[in-house]
Order: C-alpha cells, then structure tokens, then sequence
C-alpha cells in the first residue's frame, strides 16, 4: 500500500511553470455525508427512570426547549399513582438549523412509587429488550426496510433523589441490572435542595457506591476509543452524576430572560454552571456525545443482546452438539485393527 | 453448507413468548407531531458529530474497472487520484480473465480513504470470450458473500469490517466510434443488477467532436434497448440535482487519462502531448475526466456506496437466503422464522447424515465380512496345503525308513555271509595248511 499526500507546489527560484496544485476531491466526501444525514435525520430515543415527583418531565422540556413530556395527562389532577410500572413512549419532530430529529421520551411513571419495589425494573428492562428484539427480528428478515425504525433506547437517565445521604437499594438495584444492557446516566434531581458543599460529598459518595457495586454508567470506561477521548471522558466521569434542576418557566435576570426557579431567596439559573450542572447534561447528552451514545447502544449493547439471543435459541432449540462429527471412513486395508472396533 | 454453518446460530420468532408482557405498554396515541424549539438546543451539531466519527474511522471505497488489456484503466485511476498506482502492463497472452486487486491508504486534508481498485487482467484478450463475464460476477459475489457471512455470525464486528464490496464500476468502452462491442453489452447486462456501472469511453482522443457526440447517442441506446440499467446519478437532493441531472445527459464520459505534465502557458497540466496539439486532461472542452471525477469522488462517492449496501447488497443477500430455502412467510402467509426453516432444514440435513453414516456403517461392515469370509478361505486352503505337504513327507518317511530296512538287512544278511566266507576261507585254509603238511611228509 502506498501512502500518497498531495503534491506541494514547487516553490523553486528559477521561471518553472507552477504546477496546480492538483486536487482529487476526496474530502467532498465529508460534504456528502453531512447532506445524506441531514436528509435522512435522526433518531434519538432517551428514557427517564425516577419516582414521581422527581421533576422528570420537566427537565426533559428543559432539556429540548420544548414540551415533549406532559406532566400530567389529566389536568385535573388526579394523581393517579400506576400500580405496575407503565411505560410510556412519546415521539415528537424536532428540527433545529435544518437538522431534523425524531426525538422519543420513554416515561416510566409507576417506578420505585410502590410500597413493595422489588424487581420494579424488571418491565423496563424488559421493554429494553423489546426494542432490541424488534430490531433483531426486522434485521434477520429477507425482504428488510432499508432503513430499520431505530426504536431502542439510546440512553436512560436515572433521576436520584437529593437526599445527600448515599445510594438507596433500589437506585443500586436498578442500575447494577440495567447497566448492562443501556447507557445509564445517573442525576442528582432537584439538585437546589443542596449545598454545594452536601452535593460535592453526596456526589462523591456515589461515585465510591457505583464503583463498588460494579456499576458502570455512561461514559463507559471501557468503550474509550484513544487516549483523546479517555481524556474527555475522564473528566466527566470526574463530574457524574450531573446535579440538575430543571425548569420550564423564565424569569428576567440582569435584564435577560433566562430559565430559572424563583424562590423568595433567590432565583436558580438552570444553565448557569455555576448554580446546577445541567448545562453539562445537556452539553454531553446532545452537543457533543449523542452520536457516541447512539454508537454504543448500536455497536455494544445490541450485539451483546443479540449475542445472547443467538446461543439462547442456540441452546433452547438444539440437544445435539452444534458440530455433528463426520463418520470415518473406512478403510479396506486396515480391516484387521478395525475388526475389533466394528462391535 | 458454509452458510448454514453459519446459520447454525440464528434465532427464534417464537421464543419473544418468554417475554410474558405483564406490563402495562401504553402508547400514548399521538403519533409523531412535529414540536417548535423554545430556543437552541445544541442537536444541530449532530451532523458534524456523525462526520467526526466518521473521519477518526476512516473511509472505504472500492472500484472495479473492466476493460481491455491496453485500453488505459491504469492510467485512468493514476490520474483520477494523482497517484502512481505502481501497475505494470499486463500481457494479451491470458488463457483467463484474472482480477487483481490492490488496496491503497490515501489522505487527503483530514479525510483518510481507503481505496480498492481492481482491474481485470486478460478481458477480451481471449479467441473465445464466452466465459469472460464469470470471473468479475464470480468477484463480486465473493465480495457480497464475505460481508453477508460477516453479518450473519454470533460475535461480528460489522463496523470494525473492512468493506470490500464493490461500490462503482467503471466500464472502459474501446473508441471504435461506431457502437457497443456484444462483449460490452454481455458482460454489462450481467453485471447491471450487482454493481453500479457508470460507462466510459476511454482514449476519447481517437474521437473527434461529432463522432464523440454521434457515438454517444449511439451507445445510450444500444443500452436503453438492451435492458442494461447504468447507474444514474441521484436527483433525490435539491443541493446536487441539478448538476447531476446535466452530467447524466453527458454519460458515457469520454475520458482522457494521463499523468505527465505539459507545459501549457505558464501552468503545467496534465496533458497528453501530440505533433498535432496536446490533450489536456482536466480541460472540459477536450474531455470529461473533469465531469468523471466530479461526479464519482466529489458529488456521489456515498450515493455510490449506499446504493451497493441498499440496493444491490440486499439483493444479493435476498437471493442467497432464499436460494438457501429461508423464507419470511410460509405458504399459508404465516411468518416463518428463520430458525423453523433452518431448524427443518437441519433436521434434513442430520438425517440425511445419518442415513449416509449407516450406509456407510453397513458397507464397512459387509466388506469385513467379505474381507474375513476371503481370509477364512485362504487359511483353510493353507491348512489344506500343509496337510497334504505334512502326508507326503510322513510317506516319504515311511518310504525312507522301508528302504533303510532293507538296506539294514542287506548289510547283516551281507555281514553273516561274509563271515560265513571267511569261516570258510580260514577253514579251507588251514584245511590246505594241514594237507600241504602232509605231503611233506
């Protein structure tokens, strides 16, 4: 294989023509795929875990700018509390500069609400499944879309509640189970409730309580790419889980109109850093790491579940051996040492 | 049989049934409604997160170039991509048509490619060209066949995969300026439904103006009414419509390829020089190589690539699966999944094994058989023999000591009488003795 660079131009002192930088038009290519996406769109399906209560639905408005959940579908509120874990998935159009988004909330209204929660993530991951069973089953079809309707769950934020203790059962629970089959991405909800000093030791002592239980949320350590993305991801692996405050309402601050919580001591500026993370939130689940999300889901959680689903039927269907060993043949010379063998 | 090992781990439709849905699945009936930003979210930056990913991996395209031996394949590639693709001329002396392939690591600014090109060797060299076409399908099957085993396995790793199908294929059409050889229309025709074709005139210097232009005409329709669907450039996008509805009007492109360089005014361009003028390269009025270039590296290079994965891929795949005896429904409409007809068909396939094992098992077994009668026959043959030789020597024996015997008594009848005669002689002698005696007296 040759390794081939553009020409430079000679740059000589004597009068020799200078030849044209000669330009083939590979990088067109970047061009080209930009254009493909932007007419294919996208597809970005995000889930949120958490007891009611916990501000679910608003910091996804805040996060898209938008009303892409409605908080409560009876606005006369009957605070109708599921009795099983529902799942609840809504689709919406969003476009921003051109691109387009079909951008899906998976709302889980029931969780942890229960008296008795045990294996109350068991229907969420079981709906996780789903989605990568559907895919499977679309993708082994012969006559298949061109495009398979993307319908997995791409990331699943799990909201902790701002005690400042440490992790409850059922967070560690749901997140040693679900860790493993999606990118989980922990936040601390109603982060306002907190000092800033109780939300760095709380957070620390999460981050020591998922490590010790094995968790590993997203960014995945082990799914760095080069020393350039360990970098990045080091850093905010240094940061989860984000304390966020969510709000839908704005307020006018220093003559500008921002999102915030106004209290009688003060007004929380949503995307100011220095009052909540969420601006690190969204910076990493849309602006710079949502490809990389998507990747993941796509090209390591998928194939482990289909890895799965291959030996489980593998097994479930088949008791003899995969590899059926050929029979000898025989040889006629060799009759006498076989004579013995031949019952 | 490769495919269904393959195969050996695929999946179930039915076994979602231990998926018992005991939650409550509520979607809410909305359907996908469109929904205005409040203000900027930041998504917009997706395109660019997909290019940078795109650009850390790498790219991959594959060309084949099918044309004479001579007609200027090499030289074509070498001036498209301002390379020395270090190829040698091939020999017209080919029993077969041969493809050889080499991969090349390009980069150009940030964008690192990886290109395949492969050439035939040996096309239309051969007195008869019947068989010419077979090795190029036979390569793009191959090609298609890799990527389908790739995706069919338990533990694959389709991004890490070096794609080798092949994306554009480049049809070289000889100058003769009157029309399509049928040799171009065979192998086009069996290629039209793999690949995606996009047919060039090659050494269109040959070619003046007007008969370039009748020429033209002349081989679009030989294709239109041949049935041979070339690859069109997409006209789906607003942004490339229009150029690529003009450059489709302009097919076959006649191409010039050279990379020498002539001085023309101050500029050295790549040219080809003649007694009567040069040829330059990248100048529209005397070529299209400008028009190829444009179309197959700036403007279409991932249409190409698309259309060989949606298209003619998925053909292919289709094709396979269902010559292999897998279906999606069965004859009553019902959906089959792949693991009944494969488990059906592996059943088949174990008794059929079994039943050629026993057969085997039973032949192995009659040849023992014959095999021990054969030696059985030969050991008492033996046994016979030795019995006999065993008889003959005790009669010989018997023989040897009769004859002893006698011998034995006619050395003691012979011993006694010779004793006799000596008693005889003695007595006689002393007989004699006495009487000699006397007489003296």
């Amino acid at each position: 294989m040759s390794e081939a660079t553009k020409p430079q131009p000679q740059a000589k002192g004597e009068k020799t023509p200078i030849s044209d930088t000669s330009y083939v038009g590979i990088d067109a290519i970047l061009e080209q795929m930009r254009r493909k996406a932007m007419k294919q769109g996208f597809e970005f399906n995000v889930m949120v875990v958490g007891q009611s209560g916990l501000g679910k639905s608003t910091l996804m408005n805040t996060l898209f700018k938008s009303k892409v959940s409605r908080k409560s579908v009876q606005p006369n509120v009957e605070e109708r509390i599921p009795k099983t874990v529902e799942i609840k998935s809504v689709s919406h159009d969003v476009e921003e500069k051109g691109v387009r988004m079909k951008l899906t909330v998976i709302d889980t209204p029931g969780f942890g609400d229960q008296i008795n929660n045990e294996n109350c993530w068991q229907p969420i991951m079981k709906f996780i499944n789903d989605q990568y069973e559907t895919y499977l089953q679309e993708e082994i079809n012969i006559n298949r879309k061109k495009r398979i309707p993307d319908t997995r769950v791409h990331c699943c934020i799990y909201f902790i509640p701002p005690t400042g203790h440490c992790l409850r059962p059922l967070d560690v629970e749901f997140m040693r189970h679900l860790s493993k089959v999606v990118n989980i991405v922990p936040v601390i909800a109603k982060a306002d409730t907190l000092t800033l000093e109780e939300r760095d030791s709380f957070k620390k002592t999460i981050r020591e309580e998922l490590r010790a239980n094995g968790i590993d949320v997203y960014p995945q350590k082990e799914f760095d790419e080069d020393a350039e993305d360990r970098m990045i991801n080091d850093k905010i692996r240094e940061m989860i889980p984000f304390a966020v405050v969510g709000s839908d309402q704005e307020y006018q601050v220093n003559g500008k109109r921002i999102l915030g919580r106004k209290t009688k001591w003060g007004t929380i500026e949503v995307e100011n850093i220095a009052h909540c993370e969420f601006a690190y939130l969204r910076d990493l689940l849309i602006r710079t790491h949502m490809q990389n999300i998507k990747d993941i889901t796509c090209s390591i959680h998928y194939e482990t579940y289909r890895v799965r689903r291959l030996n489980e039927s593998n097994i479930l269907f088949t008791s003899n051996p995969p590899d059926h060993p050929a029979p000898a043949t025989p040889q006629p010379n060799g009759v006498a040492a076989h004579r013995s063998s031949v019952e | 049989t490769e495919l269904l090992k393959v195969l050996n781990h695929s999946i179930s439709k039915s076994v979602l049934t231990t998926y018992t849905r005991d939650v409550s699945l509520v979607q809410t009936g909305e359907g996908v409604r469109s929904l205005s930003l409040a203000g900027h979210v930041g998504f917009d930056s997706l395109p660019d997160q997909l290019v940078n990913k795109s650009i850390c991996q790498g790219f991959c395209f594959n060309i084949l170039c099918i044309g004479e031996t001579g007609i200027g394949k090499s030289t074509l590639m070498d001036t498209l991509f301002n390379t020395n693709f270090e190829n040698f001329e091939s020999s017209h002396f080919e029993p077969q048509v041969k493809l050889r392939a080499q991969t090349y690591d390009l980069q150009e600014s940030n964008v690192r490619l990886r290109l395949t090109v492969v050439n035939t060797v040996g096309f239309g060299d051969q007195m008869n060209k019947q068989e010419s076409y077979q090795p190029v399908v036979d390569y793009i099957d191959r090609q298609f066949e890799s990527y389908l085993q790739e995706e069919l396995k338990i533990k694959r790793s389709l991004h890490n995969y070096h794609d080798s199908r092949v994306h554009a294929c480049l049809y070289f059409i000889s100058p003769s300026g009157h029309s399509l050889k049928s040799l171009d229309l065979v192998t086009m025709k069996k290629l039209d439904s793999k690949v995606n074709i996009i047919p060039v005139i090659a050494k269109a210097d040959t070619i003046s103006k007007s008969e370039l232009h009748k020429f033209k005409i002349k081989i679009m329709s030989e294709l239109v009414s041949n049935g041979v669907q070339i690859y069109q450039f997409p006209l789906d996008d607003e942004t490339v419509a229009k150029v690529n509805t003009t450059m489709n009007g302009h097919l076959p492109f006649a191409v010039v390829g050279s990379t020498e360089e002539v001085a023309v005014g101050n500029k050295m361009v790549k040219a080809r020089q003649y007694p009567w003028g040069v040829v330059q390269v990248e100048n529209e009025n005397h070529c299209d190589f400008v028009k190829l270039r444009e179309m197959l590296i700036c403007v279409n290079m991932e249409d190409l690539r698309e259309q060989t994965h949606t298209r003619h891929y998925e053909l292919y795949r289709r094709c396979k699966l269902e010559e292999l005896g897998f279906k999606d429904t069965d004859s009553e409409c019902k959906p089959v999944s792949l693991q009944q007809t494969y488990e059906a068909k592996r059943q088949e396939f174990l008794v059929e094994l079994q039943k050629r094992e026993d057969e085997m098992r039973q032949m192995f077994v009659q040849r023992v058989k014959e095999k021990e009668a054969e030696l059985k026959d030969a050991e008492r043959e033996l046994q016979g023999r030795f019995e006999q030789l065993k008889r003959l020597h005790a009669e010989e024996k018997a023989a040897l000591e009769e004859k002893k015997r006698l011998l034995d008594e006619d050395q003691s009848s012979f011993g006694k009488r010779k004793a006799a005669a000596q008693l005889l002689q003695a007595q006689s002698l002393t007989a004699n003795g006495k009487k000699d005696k006397d007489r003296k007296k």
